[in-house]
Formats: C-alpha cells, sequence, structure tokens
C-alpha cells in the first residue's frame, strides 16, 4: 500500500522528466555532433570559393565527387591507404597474438615473478612512450624510417592494452575446459590455439578495436618513425594537405580527406558494435 | 651498446621461474605443474618485445638527457645537467610543465563531466538510447588530427560559430582561454568512451539497492549521491586515470587546432618535443620527455593508489 502512495507521489516528476529527457538528449546531439558534422559533410561538398570562410549554410553548389577525386589525388590518399594499412594490420594481429599468448600465462599461474613480469607488461598503459628515444634506437637497429620499426613502435606500445584485458578475461574462464584437453593428451600450443584462442573472442575483438583506433589515427609515432616521405600514412597525408591549408585555403578538401579517413573505423564500428560496446564495458570496470 | 644487453635480458628471468611452479606444484587446490600447462615461453615474444621497443627506449631516456646528442655533431658525449639546465633558463620546461598539467586535469574534468551525464540521461537500454549512444560515440572514432581540423574551422575567428552568432571571439585566438575551449574540445572528443564505461558502472548496480533507496523516499538526486555515485568508484577510477594519463600525452588536437600557440599558451609538452626534435636538439627533447615521465609518474601512482582506496573505504 505503502509503496503504491509513493510511487503515485513521484509520479508528476518521473512523468515530466519522460518527456524532457529526449528533448535534452536530442538537443545535446544536435549541438555537440549534428553541427560538426554537418559543417564536415557540407564543406566537403562545396566548391573552394565558399569553403574559404567555413560556415554552416548548405553548399549553393554540390560537388562532392570532384572534391573527393582532388582529395584522393592530392592527398596521395591510396599510397596513404596502403601505408596506413600496412603498418596498422601487422600490428593489430602481432599485439593480439602476442598479447594472449602471454596473457595466458599470466592468468594461469601464480608466483610472484609471474606477477611482477604481468605488472612490467601493463606498465605501459601508464607510462608514456619514450618517442626521442625509439628513434634513436631504431636508428641503431637500421629500423629509422621503416615499416617493421613502425611497427615494432606500435606493438610496444599497445601491447600492455591488449595484455590487461584479455588477462582480466581469462581469469573469467574455467580451467576445467582446458584441463579437459589435457586429459585427452593435448599439449599447450594446441591447448591454446584449439581451447583458448576460440574461446578468447569476444575480448580479441575489443582489443582490435582499440589498437586500430590508436593506431589508425596516430600521427605523433608516425612522425617521428616513419616521417613524411613515401611511406607517410593516412594521417600523415592529411597533416601536409592541411598544412598546405595556410597558403591555399582548401577546407573542401581537408574536410573530403577528413570524411574519407574516416570511413573505414566508422565501417567498422557500425559491423561490430555491440560487441565494441560490450567489450569495452566488460574490461574496463573490475 | 645497450640493447645487446638488454634484449638478451627476458632469456634471464624466464630460466627461472619454472622453479617456484614446480616447488608450489604440492600445494592442493593450486595448478599442479603449472610450468608444464602453462610454459614461459608464451609469455616471452610479448615481453621481448615490450622491453625492446618500450622499456630500453624509456631506460635510454635516462641517459641521453645528460649528452650533447643533436644533429649538429656526430659524436655523443656526456655534459651533464646542461641540457635540464638551458630548458628550464628559457623558460621551456616550466611553461610545458604548467600547461601540460592544467590541460590535463581540465581535460579529465571535461571528458569525464560529459561522459557521465550522457550515461545518465541515456542508462535506459531502449532503442532511442542505443542509438544516441552510437551518435555519442562518433568523435572517438574520427582521428584526434581530423577533430582538430573540424574544430578549427568552427572556432576561427571567420570560422561558422562565430558566422552563426554573429560574433567575432577569437577562441583559439586567446592566451587566457583559448587552453580551455581546447580542452573542451579535448573532452568531446573523449566523452563517448567515458560514457561507456560510466554505463557499465550504471548497470553493474543491483536493482534492489536502487528499489530499496527509492521505498525509503529518496529522489533523484539523493539516489545519485548515495547510491549511484558511490556504486560508480570502480569507473571513476579508471576513467580519471586514462583520462589525466591519456591527456598529457596529448599532441594531435593542440596541434591541428592551434599549434601550441598563440604566444605558446598552448604548447604542451609534446608539442615542445615536436618542436625542437625538427630543430634537431635531440638531447634537449630527450630531456623534456624524460620530465614528461616522470610528471606521468608522479600523478599517476598516488592518483591510482588514492582512488583505489576510495574505491574500498565507500
Amino acid at each position: 500500500m505503502s509503496t503504491v502512495a509513493l510511487r503515485s507521489g513521484r509520479a508528476p516528476s518521473s512523468a515530466a522528466w519522460r518527456v524532457v529527457r529526449p528533448l535534452i538528449v536530442v538537443l545535446l546531439a544536435v549541438v555537440a555532433i549534428g553541427i560538426p558534422l554537418w559543417l564536415t559533410l557540407t564543406t566537403s561538398a562545396k566548391p573552394q570559393a565558399e569553403a574559404v570562410r567555413p560556415n554552416l549554410s548548405a553548399p549553393h553548389h554540390w560537388q562532392p565527387a570532384g572534391n573527393y577525386r582532388d582529395a584522393m589525388s592530392q592527398g596521395e590518399m591510396l599510397r596513404g591507404f596502403a601505408n596506413s594499412l600496412l603498418v596498422v594490420v601487422p600490428s593489430v594481429l602481432l599485439v593480439l597474438i602476442l598479447g594472449a599468448a602471454a596473457a595466458w600465462v599470466f592468468a594461469r599461474r601464480s608466483s610472484w615473478l609471474v606477477t611482477a613480469a604481468y605488472a612490467v607488461c601493463i606498465s605501459g598503459l601508464l607510462l608514456p612512450p619514450s618517442v626521442i628515444t625509439v628513434v634513436m634506437e631504431l636508428r641503431q637497429l637500421g629500423l629509422a624510417g621503416t615499416r617493421p620499426g613502425m611497427i615494432a613502435v606500435y606493438t610496444g606500445m599497445y601491447l600492455s592494452t591488449s595484455v590487461f584485458f584479455i588477462t582480466g578475461f581469462i581469469r573469467a574462464i574455467p580451467l576445467e575446459l582446458e584441463e579437459a584437453a589435457r586429459m585427452d593428451g593435448a599439449g599447450p600450443l594446441r591447448i591454446f590455439v584449439r581451447i583458448v584462442l576460440p574461446l578468447l573472442r569476444p575480448v580479441l575483438a575489443t582489443a582490435t578495436i582499440m589498437v586500430m583506433l590508436y593506431a589508425w589515427s596516430d600521427i605523433f609515432y608516425a612522425f617521428f618513425v616513419l616521417g613524411s616521405g613515401e611511406r607517410a600514412t593516412l594521417p600523415l597525408n592529411l597533416f601536409k594537405v592541411a598544412s598546405a591549408q595556410l597558403y591555399l585555403n582548401n577546407w573542401h578538401l581537408v574536410f573530403a580527406y577528413v570524411v574519407i579517413m574516416s570511413l573505414p573505423m566508422v565501417a567498422v564500428f557500425l559491423v561490430a558494435q555491440r560487441r565494441i560496446v560490450a567489450g569495452i564495458t566488460g574490461g574496463a570496470v573490475k | 651498446m645497450a640493447h645487446a644487453t638488454v634484449s638478451t635480458d627476458p632469456g634471464g628471468p624466464a630460466a627461472r621461474p619454472a622453479r617456484p611452479g614446480r616447488a608450489r606444484a604440492a600445494r592442493p587446490g593450486r595448478l599442479p605443474r603449472a610450468a608444464v600447462h602453462h610454459p614461459w615461453w608464451f609469455a616471452l615474444p610479448a615481453i621481448a618485445v615490450f622491453t625492446a621497443f618500450f622499456l630500453v627506449p624509456n631506460l635510454l631516456n635516462f641517459y641521453y638527457p645528460f649528452t650533447d646528442w643533436s644533429a649538429y655533431h656526430s659524436r655523443i658525449s656526456f655534459t651533464g645537467l646542461g641540457n635540464f639546465r638551458s630548458i628550464l633558463d628559457d623558460g621551456s620546461l616550466l611553461r610545458s610543465l604548467r600547461t601540460t598539467v592544467l590541460y590535463a586535469v581540465l581535460a579529465a574534468l571535461f571528458q569525464n563531466a560529459f561522459g557521465l551525464v550522457l550515461a545518465l540521461l541515456l542508462e535506459e537500454d531502449t532503442r532511442f538510447n542505443r542509438f544516441f549512444r552510437a551518435a555519442f560515440f562518433l568523435p572517438v572514432l574520427i582521428s584526434a588530427l581530423a577533430t582538430g581540423y573540424v574544430f578549427q574551422a568552427l572556432l576561427n575567428q571567420d570560422g561558422a560559430v562565430n558566422h552563426l552568432l554573429g560574433t567575432d571571439i577569437p577562441w583559439l585566438g586567446s592566451t587566457t582561454w583559448t587552453l580551455l575551449v581546447v580542452t573542451v574540445i579535448h573532452g568531446w572528443k573523449w566523452m563517448g568512451l567515458s560514457m561507456l564505461i560510466y554505463l557499465a558502472g550504471l548497470k553493474g548496480i543491483p536493482g534492489d539497492m536502487l528499489e530499496a533507496a527509492r521505498i525509503d523516499g529518496a529522489g533523484p538526486w539523493q539516489t545519485f549521491r548515495s547510491v549511484r555515485w558511490p556504486m560508480l568508484a570502480p569507473a571513476v577510477t579508471f576513467n580519471v586515470t586514462t583520462a589525466l594519463v591519456g591527456s598529457m600525452n596529448t599532441f594531435d588536437i593542440v596541434q591541428a587546432t592551434t599549434g601550441g600557440g598563440p604566444a605558446a599558451s598552448t604548447e604542451v609538452f609534446n608539442i615542445y618535443l615536436f618542436r625542437i626534435f625538427g630543430e634537431g636538439l635531440y638531447a634537449q627533447a630527450s630531456a623534456m620527455s624524460l620530465v614528461l615521465f616522470l610528471v606521468v609518474v608522479a600523478a599517476a601512482i598516488p592518483l591510482v593508489v588514492g582512488l583505489r582506496r576510495r574505491e574500498l573505504s565507500l
């Protein structure tokens, strides 16, 4: 009886909230997401003269195809795309494979040495990479300005993330699954590949997204390691196009470039949305 | 050479741990023969790569700042504290330090405030909310450099926002307020990630706890203050730590919006590194990088410990 009274007593405020909340959400989305998105999409379709002073009015003359073609040729888009793929994909694979194998040991064994090794391996979550001396080291190894050098740096930087997420995940998998396979005489490598790895799919998906997100958009480390030569990745090319902006006033090309460069990440997100959301939220709050 | 000695290093600890594993085999309930079932060599490649390309550079960073390494001579020799003295004397050290710390605190504040508000607004699992969660996650997917250019186009003095409002405000041209504007952009870029983590935290609050609070007559604000907020402690720990540390390492957004200006008022550590490295003053850049490292360590350790303690005491 009393709960009913309380509920009805609270009803007016929550009824008002039920109307106001969606309004706030829509308003926030329009201001915070709609305006920047509209600016990006329309400017990328405007002729140069209209785009010189970026504004929110719709293009008088639509020419997205021409702009995107120009951005692709002037920004050396295809080469940048290939260059990005050639460093990001191997880095992601290495981060996942090396990270999963190490996480398996860290999650299943317990001694002070394992704990210490785990602590060291996840220290990269907090510590900043030392970008100046990594360049020095790569020069001495003959890897400066090369893709293997870039891959090594990305792998070193993002291993901590994958080790951290995957170790937490493996700890929640019952050991019995492995033991059953062991009874059948399977060795560690077989158990890892056949039993453990397939179970890791959700967390590997998350780690893939996180590492891709960082590596795909990285410019800072790529600038130091790869430079802006013929191995330049997409963000480095964007930087070049936008730096020329001072002289050429080519906002329309900058935004065409931004749209094309962002599409792969948006596509990946749309395809794997549910898994990404579950993975990010599951690993963090433990 | 330094690398030769260090890259063989992982082999050392790797050979040893087999023993503790075996010694422990007799203990009931624990993994018997851990060394056989989960051999150390699985962890070796990760440890080797991490050591060679993350730890070793960070260790080298404790040596090169004390040398005269630069683009201008081929030999590197020890010079002591000269580099630190010169970045201290020309004021760049304290300025970058102040700017970076202020940037990190403000960016973490905005990122978490935006993320938490969005999570509370979009808490219920409806189709409407799922759509808008994805919408607010969009900035996370866009590269930080691109984000910076979008906001430059919006906030330039002859940009879209002044055009829209009919004002003439130098959003990116104030030596006092531009840092604040850039940190709001940083918060905007990463709010979607914080939102997801706060959503997970909210979901983890037991329903009967909220029910009990309601039966006790607690209003929405009181429920938030005495039930939801304390229960969100782990999410707050994670979000605040990663936001603070991540934004100390910021580069792209600042470079794309202000390039460190006006008058170096937004020149954070990494912008300085980028500039001074371009000038060929490697040892000086390395000195600044060491300061960044020490600042992050000094900030991260008490932060993690303190927030964890708060989590436990609640």
